[in-house]
């Protein structure tokens, strides 16, 4: 076994420090030292998107980031999402839209749409289908998902307007 | 009427029965707070990693655990032999068979339990798993079925090789499972004898896997001053495996607690029992501490409930004018190396029987043989009905071979072959009787809606353009609800359903039921049920499933019952209620029960409405001293609901597809899907259940297949091989129904989740072989992958520039 290693970095806003062996993955990081068990395991080969977190500006499949790559980093997973009480517009249009079942790609498919809606406010219904397609529902069969995401981004836009 | 706009705005505001009312669940999902198996962490847990077989056959010489032991963190290293003073080194399975938990002295699958490495995390348990030795000694595999029973095959299974029955009838070989057969097997060979027309086709369901997100897994916590037992467990039956549990260990049932948690989606892959848990409930046993087995993806596609592996052939007798005289339908069912397929005891081919389909065919047979071969055991029924999936998709191909071979259109063929709407309630030649439907009047509105005359004309257009183009219809009926308990058991219990309803002195309520949601949205439609028959908001009406130590016992969610089943039980528990508190009603307001009617949420006195008590109103007063004399306090009722009949969901499934005779690739161009699923609960929730069944038939016809080399190794299971498709490969879906409401269930709803699933593969398939049809083709075995598409049209030379 490798000597473990510290490593510091801020999630969801908060400064976390962890000392973790160099082969330990991020998403066993999070669910298991951490207690942020809503990014899920679905496949732990970088298929799924279930345990998606946002790593300085990116989505990225934390099943397959090292803690140790995360030094300095800012991170937001899904528990970040609800601020002061309010839930942001992708939880209430996952809710609204019926864009969930049983829950459980859910976490990461909010966490890539944030990205998305950053990188792309206003998407078309292919644009989203595109740019979601590293995180898989088994599910939904990802229309109301692509309707939650549009209505988000509809209301994304007025609270900015 | 004036009454009415008050009475409308009550209505309404219960949120009851046919309304779009938003999910309950949601609430925890959308913040990442579900609790699912693997986010359970109890103090001191120790987690439990497999030693799985690297040959498909194989016996095991020696097991050394030194290296294993060695490894900084493990604890323990289980075999068979450890398990075998405790006689859990076996243990009987859902199909009448036995199945090892660890391998015993020879393994018969690829990736078969033979260790369990328990450590205290999952790092050193998977290190300690890399170092067990096993020796193995390779014995050679059976992979296709159809080698199974030839004189010289190896024989799988030793254990059982001189028993003559496991369960199902006499066996003639010791690779053969049973032969079960159904119908009238002289008078069907008679009416193809004589027949005008006859057509016979082979037809594969490939062996495929439901592959939820989420993996199978368990938390096993044995505590030993109480000798209690909980385990936490993504099962779709938690009652049902407490009774397995207790049957195994001997522990006393009451002492063992299964909490199914949430559930990151089933599709059948989460009922049976698997090694797993038995392992890690063992090594909870054996260490007084709590024990996590989680399976990875990898593991979950390999050796836990695959589904299908049906070889059939299809025959049908017809005169000339496509009026089917008499069906035939076979298969050769591959169950792996035990029988661990879920069926009711008495029906070991499931509800294969099913196959007569929406049609009115004088008369039929249907035959299944099942074999071991050297593959995972199983199988379970993906998203869908025991064994209906290929069923449903045996006569929606045959069907549209016979309209080939006739030359008639493959919707006429199907409209001169219905069910006719007068004709329910209709038995078939295999013994359903259907309960309620409207075939001709589905199909006709579907093919307006999709313009099924325009498409006609398109594709012929564009086949002498020499383009691709096809057409698939579906017109299928589903069975569902299992079921009734005199045909329906599993392990001896019958298949029933129960729900158990407290209405508090305020007049909120909490209701448990036997069922087990996976994404169905439990939560939010009992409720809503409850609240039309009580007349009580269904916000404040509290749902609670899947803890054994709370819900009274049923058989789970599978199989589309939890609607025909659970959800019936729910609104005769609710008339319970609704029966006592008419009597309270009739104390209250000192008139007769007799001189009061129910209105929404009230009873009131015929003639004078303003003397009325609402349901809130006999719920405190059901708590207090002025009752009726001798009735008991408290406004409570349990239901065990043992549905009267099966239900026979239906639907017209429409598939445009577009096939690029160059590439093979098949582009869906428009799906449009009718469903009756009877009454309609919430149809918000209904489109989203359509929308992911069709999604799943989409995998199945389109990408998913498990398969082997010679050996029996695995050739694809991972999501890298496995086809789950993306929002970019899922086609748009259209949804349309209608209401034929069940004339057997309490308030006339079928279920739903499974219609899409079971008719929407051979919709697809339908509409891939339409394709070629003008070219001859009659029949293309799944999944239709763009390669095999293509294959097809280089055999028929369309792929030349
Ligand atoms: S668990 Fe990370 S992509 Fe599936
Ligand atoms: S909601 Fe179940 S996997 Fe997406």
């Amino acid at each position: 076994m490798a000597t473990k290693q510290a490593v510091s970095f801020k999630l969801n806003g908060k400064a976390v420090d962890v000392v973790v062996e160099p082969r330990e993955l991020l998403i066993h990081t999070l669910r298991e030292r951490l207690q942020h068990t809503g990014p899920h395991i679905g496949c732990e080969t970088t298929h799924c998107g279930a345990c998606t977190v946002d790593l300085d500006g990116m989505s990225v499949k934390s099943c397959t980031v090292l803690t140790v790559q995360c030094q300095d980093s800012e991170m937001l997973t899904i528990e970040g999402f609800e601020q002061g009480g309010a839930l942001h517009a992708l939880q209430e249009s996952f809710h609204e839209q019926h864009g969930l079942q049983c829950g459980f790609c859910t976490p990461g498919m909010i966490t890539r749409a944030y990205r998305l809606l950053k990188e792309n406010p206003n998407p078309s219904e292919e644009e989203i289908r595109y740019w979601m397609a590293g995180n898989l529902c088994r599910c939904t069969g990802y229309q109301n998902i692509v309707k939650a995401v549009q209505h988000a981004a509809k209301k994304l836009a007025a609270a900015a307007a | 009427m004036a009454a009415s706009t008050d009475t409308l705005e009550r209505e309404s505001k219960l949120q009851g029965l046919g309304s779009s009312r938003l999910r309950k669940e949601d609430a925890r999902f959308i913040r990442g707070r579900g609790t699912y198996v693997d986010d359970i962490k109890l103090p001191g847990m120790l987690f439990g990693a497999m030693v799985r077989s690297p040959y498909a056959h194989a016996r095991i010489k020696s097991i050394d655990k030194s290296k294993a032991l060695a490894v900084p963190g493990v604890v323990a290293v289980l075999t068979a032999d450890d398990l075998k003073p405790v006689k859990l080194h076996w243990m009987p399975t859902l199909g009448g068979d036995v199945q090892a938990v660890l391998a015993d002295k020879k393994v018969c699958f690829q990736m078969q339990e033979v260790a369990m490495v328990i450590a205290g995390d999952r790092y050193s348990a998977a290190d300690g798993a890399e170092l067990v030795e096993v020796d193995y000694e390779e014995l050679p595999a059976i992979v296709d079925p159809h080698k199974s029973m030839t004189p010289d095959a190896p024989i799988i299974r030793e254990d059982i090789a001189d028993k003559d029955n496991v369960g199902h009838g006499p066996r003639t070989h010791p690779n053969h499972i049973f032969t079960w057969e159904a119908g009238d097997k002289a008078g069907v060979d008679a009416t193809f004898a004589g027949a005008e027309v006859t057509v016979r086709e082979e037809i594969l369901n490939p062996r495929v896997h439901p592959c939820p997100l989420e993996t199978c897994g368990c938390v096993a916590s044995f505590d030993k001053p109480t000798g209690q037992l909980t385990v936490y467990l993504t099962s779709q039956a938690p009652h049902l495996v407490r009774t397995v549990v207790a049957m195994l260990s001997g522990i006393p049932e009451s002492k063992i607690r299964i909490v199914g948690g949430d559930i990151g989606g089933g599709f059948g892959n989460k009922v049976p029992v698997y090694p797993g848990y038995v392992v890690a409930i063992v090594a909870s046993i054996v260490t007084g501490v709590p024990i996590k087995w989680i399976e990875s993806r990898i593991d979950n596609i390999s050796t836990t409930g695959f589904a299908r592996d049906y070889h059939g052939v299809g025959e049908l007798a017809a005169d000339k004018d496509g009026r089917i005289k008499a069906l035939r339908f076979t298969a050769l069912a591959d169950h792996g190396a035990f029988n661990s397929h879920v069926s009711a005891t008495k029906l070991p081919a499931g509800l294969f029987s099913i196959c007569t389909g929406s049609y009115a065919i004088p008369k039929a047979y249907a035959r299944v043989d099942a074999v071991y071969t050297n593959k995972a055991p199983g199988g379970v029924a993906y998203r869908c009905s025991l064994r209906v999936t290929e069923a449903v998709y045996l006569i929606e191909r045959m069907i549209d071979v016979l309209a080939q071979k006739l030359g008639l259109d493959k919707a006429e063929i199907r409209r001169r072959n219905f069910v006719k709407a007068e004709q329910f309630p209709y038995t078939t030649a295999l013994g359903w009787t259907l309960d309620s439907g409207n075939y001709h009047g589905a199909l006709d509105k579907v093919l307006k809606a999709v313009d099924y005359d325009g498409l006609r004309k398109e594709q012929a257009e564009k086949r002498a353009r020499g383009e691709l183009m096809g057409i698939g219809i579906s017109t299928f009926t589903e069975i569902v609800g299992a079921g009734p308990t005199k045909v329906c058991d599993i392990l001896g219990i019958g298949l029933f359903d129960s729900c158990d309803i407290r209405v508090n002195p305020t007049g909120s309520a909490i209701a448990r039921l036997g069922t087990m949601s996976q994404g169905q949205g439990h939560a939010t439609t009992y409720a809503q049920i409850i609240a039309t028959e009580l007349g009580l908001s269904s916000d404040e009406i509290q749902i609670e499933e899947g803890d054994t130590d709370k819900a009274p016992y049923g058989a789970g969610t599978w199989g589309s019952r939890s609607t025909p089943v659970g959800g019936a039980a729910a609104a005769m528990a609710a008339r319970k209620i609704r029966a006592k508190a008419q009597k309270i009603a009739a104390h209250l307001l000192e008139v007769g029960e007799g001189d009061l009617e129910w209105e929404v949420d009230r009873f009131k006195v015929k003639g004078n409405p303003s003397q009325a008590k609402t349901m809130k109103d006999i719920a405190m007063a059901a708590h207090t001293s002025n009752l009726p004399d001798g009735m008991e306090k408290g406004l409570d009722a349990t239901e065990y609901y043992d549905p009267p009949n099966m239900t026979f969901p239906f639907g017209a499934y429409v598939c445009v597809v577009d096939i690029d005779r160059h590439t093979g690739e098949p582009k869906v161009r428009r799906f449009y899907a009718l469903d009756d699923c009877g009454t309609r609960i919430n149809p918000m929730i209904i489109e989203g259940q359509i929308h992911g069944g069709l999604t799943e038939a989409f995998a199945v016809a389109f990408g998913q297949a498990i398969p082997f080399d010679e050996n029996g190794n695995h050739l694809g299971n991972s999501l890298m091989d496995y086809f789950l498709p993306t929002a970019v490969e899922t086609p748009h879906w259209e949804t349309d129904h209608t209401v034929t409401p069940s004339p057997h269930h309490p308030i006339g709803a079928k279920g739903v989740a499974e219609s899409p699933h079971v008719g929407g593969i051979p919709c697809f398939s339908n509409a891939v072989v339409d394709a070629f049809a003008h070219l001859g083709v009659t029949h293309m075995d799944m999944p239709h992958t763009s390669y095999r598409v293509w294959q097809q049209c280089k055999a028929l030379g369309l792929n030349e520039r």
